[in-house]
């Protein structure tokens, strides 16, 4: 059953007694299995959906039908517990989680080892990986990634998102990806939502075929096929770190 | 080692200052040991230190728990924060001593009264660090839990108690030495016996050597308690800050 989020409206209230809409007489559907990409600039809505669909937050007029049990979600920081370690991390999200299982999971995220050191003995990217094992570790029926490369450097991003193409095809869920890099997009999903900023639209909606492993050699007619969502008229746009 | 050479200079000091000014104004402290020594004998001092320690035990262990179901509460529900906050300060701005006189008029002067007036003197410092607690709880571990479905007691246990921990290992510090400074006035005021009792006994003999040594002991006691209980224990509360970060 394809996931449906109606969202008639959602606001913040801002300091000055104003308020931001983000959304308004939004819509959208994914595919039960697929793996889309929302892709835009900083602020037009991504992380708010995500919430939105995941649960947290209720203050919007709208709603979201067909949302599974089982939701694997990594936010923009890691959020993991400080003072459990790694593997305890894991449990705690997933208590039906094997020992074989684990550590099946830690090798997949480049974690051997690790999975005794406590969050604060981490690098961030280190840290992002065991919050992206954790995610996949409750099995999850839909999966939530919120900037999963955000702030890590070049080749790092480069290395988690291979990574994460690779765990991410190889089981069968529903996957929401929110980036504002155009790569991180048309290496990941089956279909990119390209969103405008707020209050969010969808612009455009690109379905990639292409198998994920041979998307790396044909990156650049990817982009050229992308090019014309591709509108870099407005100020700060993020969309442009990504296509260049 | 310093402490050693620290504490042996208090005690020359305290001699000197003793052959100075007199036995009736400051006893030597062979003197006091010589009285201590010998109510140890007797069993009035064990009994009466046992007593004491009892009540703030008791007075502690009482606050402790509901000034922090309290507290949390009041950190939780905002609306339940700013009904409850007044009374609050009102309570944590009357003396101890105006709360122990109407706990005995209001009580009798029994036991009950003694630990009602001992609690009630700690509670509302319990409540204000634990609501400071409950207020500092991050909201992003507490979405995290939503999302990945943690059971109450799992939330509770793995991702709220260890916030609260420092908060709980602050009020419990702060709290023993308020509570044992309290149960000496609870005694004095409507108790036959415990250290505050005893003091009372001897400042109506002005007996400076027995007032002495009650408070010598009581004073170790307590710092026994602080130093080997609950300062590791407030260590231990932030034990995974010094992993790594």
């Amino acid at each position: 059953m394809a996931l449906e989020i109606e969202i008639a409206r959602k606001a913040f209230r801002l300091a000055d007694r104003g308020e931001r809409i983000v959304f308004d007489r939004f819509s959208l559907s994914v595919a039960e299995g697929s793996i889309v990409a929302l892709l835009g600039p900083s602020g037009c809505g991504k992380s708010s959906l995500l919430r939105i669909i995941a649960g947290l937050d209720s203050d919007f007029s709208g709603v979201v039908t067909n949302r599974p049990r089982r939701i694997g979600m990594a936010f923009q920081e890691p959020r993991l517990l400080p003072w459990r370690n790694v593997a305890d991390n894991l449990r705690l999200a997933a208590p039906g989680l094997t020992d074989e299982a684990l550590a099946a999971l830690l090798a997949a995220f480049e974690l051997e080892g690790r999975g005794g050191d406590y969050p604060g003995q981490l690098s961030l990217g280190l840290a992002r990986r065991a919050a992206l094992a954790r995610a996949f570790a409750v099995e999850p029926e839909l999966m939530l990634l919120d900037e999963p490369f955000a702030s890590l450097d070049r080749a790092l991003h480069l290395r988690l998102r291979a990574l994460l193409a690779q765990r991410i095809g190889a089981k069968k869920i529903t996957a929401l990806i929110a980036t504002h890099d155009l790569d991180d997009a048309l290496l990941l999903a089956d279909e990119i939502i390209f969103l405008e900023p707020a209050p969010a639209r969808i612009r455009g909606r690109l379905p990639i075929p292409a198998p994920r492993g041979s998307r790396d050699e044909n990156l650049t007619k990817l982009r050229a096929s992308a090019a014309i969502y591709q509108v870099n008229d407005a100020p700060g746009n993020g969309n442009s770190e990504g296509a260049t | 080692m310093t402490r050693l050479v620290s504490l042996c200079l208090f005690i020359a000091l305290w001699q000197v200052g003793a052959l100075l000014l007199g036995p009736r104004y400051l006893p030597e402290p062979m003197a006091v040991a010589a009285t201590l020594l010998a109510e140890a004998r007797n069993g009035a001092l064990a009994f009466n230190l046992g007593v004491t320690l009892a009540r703030v035990l008791a007075g502690f262990a009482l606050a402790m728990v509901i000034g922090s179901a309290l507290g949390i509460a009041l950190g939780r529900l905002t609306a339940l924060d700013r009904l409850v906050d007044p009374w609050l300060v009102i309570v944590l701005n009357t003396p101890a001593l105006v709360v122990i006189m109407f706990a005995y008029i209001w009580g009798g002067l029994n036991e009950s009264s003694a630990l009602a007036a001992i609690t009630l003197n700690k509670l509302p410092n319990a409540v204000v660090t634990l609501r400071e607690g409950a207020r500092a709880l991050d909201p992003a571990l507490d979405e995290m839990a939503k999302v990945f479905a943690f059971s109450r007691l799992r939330r509770w246990r793995h991702v709220v108690a260890p916030q609260l921990a420092p908060f709980f290992a602050a009020a419990a510090r702060s709290g023993l030495a308020l509570v044992w400074k309290i149960v000496l006035v609870v005694e004095l005021l409507g108790r036959p016996n415990g250290v505050g009792f005893k003091m009372n006994e001897a400042f109506q003999l002005f007996d400076l050597r027995l007032l002495l040594a009650y408070a010598l002991p009581f004073v170790a006691l307590m710092i026994l308690v602080e130093s080997f209980v609950l300062r590791p224990a407030e260590r231990s509360a932030s034990w995974w800050r010094r992993h790594g970060a």
